[in-house]
């Protein structure tokens, strides 16, 4: 079974300035191992959807890479307390990681309440998963968020 | 009773026959060859008849596997996943397109640009350039070593027996030749070198030197079955400059001092190393530093310059990446040795692994263990390229000139050309390279200074 040390040492993902949430994703609550299955779990999320799965299994559980599913794992990386709420804060935390030093707190928080202000719907001051969904609907999160296998 | 004696002095007989015909055929056909540096052709005839067998016996497995069912393991040489060489302004700026038709060249921050770090990192989980740089290379066809295959399981009689006799004739025939010629060609080496050591300095001195350097090599050179293929030989490197050459393995230096005379640099370790360290300095002028002084960056600098500045002595032998790297790629210069101001002459060294891999995973097998390895693999065998010769342009700095070294020796090696530092094998990457992401990724969200100033 893998530890996030092991995960640390790719030199690729260790300058990805999201790198960290990334490994935490894979982690179950609270553990610090993660065995084949839970890892193959994760990554399957990232599978390419072929189209005839679309039409295949509609009354089963919905596979892990369906496109709510996806936008589902994006969603985690930004809710950090699991509350299916991405908050000021959590919404602050992540932008700090992906930018650094390079943005003054006062833009990185404008930044932030503009966000918001565009994607809330029902004025909790939050993103539900609904209204993070309703923003990205556009967005081709089917070719961005799947990662094809060479044959 | 009786019975057993004449048995016993006949089979002792035999022994003591065959050790005289192994030793008296290991005079003639390899040690002497060696001292005058012509060779019989006798190990590229081994070479060829190698391959045959390897071709035959990969498509035997194959056959085998398709009529049984069985999925075959093929590793990929270049990678498993698709991935797409686009920069990160770029691929950011693709995701928004296609989510929003507003403006794209306003800088601003959207919900979907962190599907750009979350893809980005996932792919380096499933595949990433650098961590497999450190661990020995895959390869495609089997070379009849069971250490190397995945497919390993029972084919046909005919390829189990072949591997069988393949264990047979590494481990009981060539192993033991190949030990008593690496005995022979590092005890002539020490001897050699010490009693070089008693003569004056001159001309005569130089002249041996060179000789009993160069016969020793190619000594231990025959001990590891090492078939080599010189190219370019014109642009070998001359006194006074700084040979350059990506590392494997500690190999290549017996490769190289086999075709050249070059002088060695490196840290005076304990052991049978050390032995053999200090006696090549007798000879002639090697640089070998104490322990503690290789920490001292400008002690080795000045050390080197002086060598170089002195045309009477070698061409130094020096190895930038720092550690050994499986061959199929070139990892960092450090910018040491191009600093110093001398003629840089790149050298490109790349191995056929289907013979015998030669890359030393260090954190996996002590050097013992890896000598053995190859002393039991068929063969090892190589392609060297002198290249001509290259010197820092006024307007570059030691990291450009190292950059453009490393780019010459990849494209003629065939070898992958990667900016990562080969120490990452052991420690972890610098926080630079991270901040340099994220200043990239500022100036999406932000604009530059320019902008900022203009809205």
């Amino acid at each position: 079974s893998l530890s996030r040390e092991d995960f640390q040492r790719i030199p690729e993902l260790a300058i990805n300035p999201l790198g960290d949430r990334i490994i935490n994703a894979f982690f179950p609550e609270g553990e610090d191992q993660v065995n084949f299955r839970g890892f193959m779990r994760t990554l399957a999320h990232f599978r390419p959807i072929e189209d005839n799965e679309k039409s295949k299994d509609q009354n089963g559980p919905e596979p892990l890479n369906s496109r709510s599913n996806k936008l589902h794992f994006a969603f985690r990386l930004y809710d950090l307390d699991k509350d299916d709420k991405i908050s000021r804060d959590e919404l602050l935390q992540v932008l700090r990681m992906m930018v650094g030093v390079n943005i003054s707190d006062e833009q990185l928080g404008s930044i932030a309440d503009r966000t918001i202000q565009e994607a809330d719907q029902d004025g909790d001051s939050a993103i539900s998963f609904a209204e993070f969904v309703k923003v990205l609907e556009k967005v081709d999160v089917e070719q961005k968020m799947s990662i094809r296998f060479l044959h | 009773m009786f019975l057993l004696l004449p048995f016993d002095s006949l089979v002792v007989n035999l022994l003591g026959i065959s050790i005289t015909v192994l030793f008296t055929l290991l005079l003639v056909f390899i040690i002497v060859p060696a001292i005058f540096g012509v060779s019989f052709g006798i190990r590229k005839v081994y070479m060829k008849t190698l391959l045959k067998i390897f071709q035959w016996a990969t498509l035997r497995i194959e056959r085998g596997a398709k009529e049984k069912n069985h999925p075959l393991y093929k590793p990929y040489v270049n990678g498993i996943i698709a991935k797409e060489p686009m920069s990160l302004e770029e691929e950011i700026k693709e995701i928004r397109r296609s989510g929003s038709g507003k403006a794209l060249d306003t800088p601003e921050f959207e919900l979907s640009d962190i599907f750009y770090f979350c893809r980005k990192g996932i792919e380096t989980i499933m595949d990433d350039e650098v961590t497999k740089r450190f661990s020995a290379e895959e390869l495609e066809s089997w070379n009849l070593l069971s250490r190397t295959n995945y497919n390993f399981q029972y084919i046909s009689l005919r390829l189990t027996v072949l591997w069988g006799l393949g264990v047979l004739i590494r481990y009981c025939f060539l192993l033991p030749l190949r030990i008593a010629l690496a005995f022979t060609g590092i005890s002539l080496l020490v001897t050699g070198t010490t009693v070089v050591g008693y003569l004056p300095n001159g001309r005569c001195k130089d002249f041996l030197s060179k000789h009993v350097h160069l016969m020793c090599y190619r000594i231990c050179v025959r001990a590891l079955t090492a078939i080599i293929t010189y190219h370019d030989r014109e642009n070998r490197p001359r006194n006074g400059g700084i040979c350059v050459a990506n590392h494997t393995s500690p190999i290549d230096v017996i490769i190289l001092a086999s075709d050249g005379y070059y002088a060695m640099v490196g840290q005076i370790h304990g052991g049978l190393m050390g032995v053999i360290q200090r006696a090549m300095v007798k000879a002639c002028p090697h640089v070998w530093f104490e322990r503690s002084e290789v920490k001292d960056r400008h002690l080795v600098a000045r050390r080197l310059t002086e060598h170089v500045q002195d045309k009477s002595k070698l061409p130094i032998l020096i190895f930038p990446e720092g550690t050994c790297i499986n061959n199929t790629s070139v990892m960092m210069f450090k910018k040491g040795s191009f600093e110093i101001g001398a003629t840089v002459y790149p050298v490109a060294i790349k191995y056929d692994p289907q013979f015998g891999d030669a890359f030393w995973n260090s954190s996996k097998y002590g050097m013992v263990t890896y000598l053995l390895r190859m002393m039991t693999s068929w063969a090892i065998v190589c392609s060297v390229w002198y290249l001509p010769p290259m010197t820092r342009q006024p307007e570059e700095d030691a990291v450009q000139f190292a950059n453009r070294v490393k780019s010459a020796i990849a494209r003629q090696g065939g070898l992958v050309d990667l900016l990562w530092d080969g120490g990452l094998k052991r420690e972890k990457v610098k926080d630079t390279f991270k901040e340099e992401q994220q200043k990239l990724y500022s100036k999406m969200i932000v604009g530059s200074h320019e902008d900022r100033s203009r809205s």
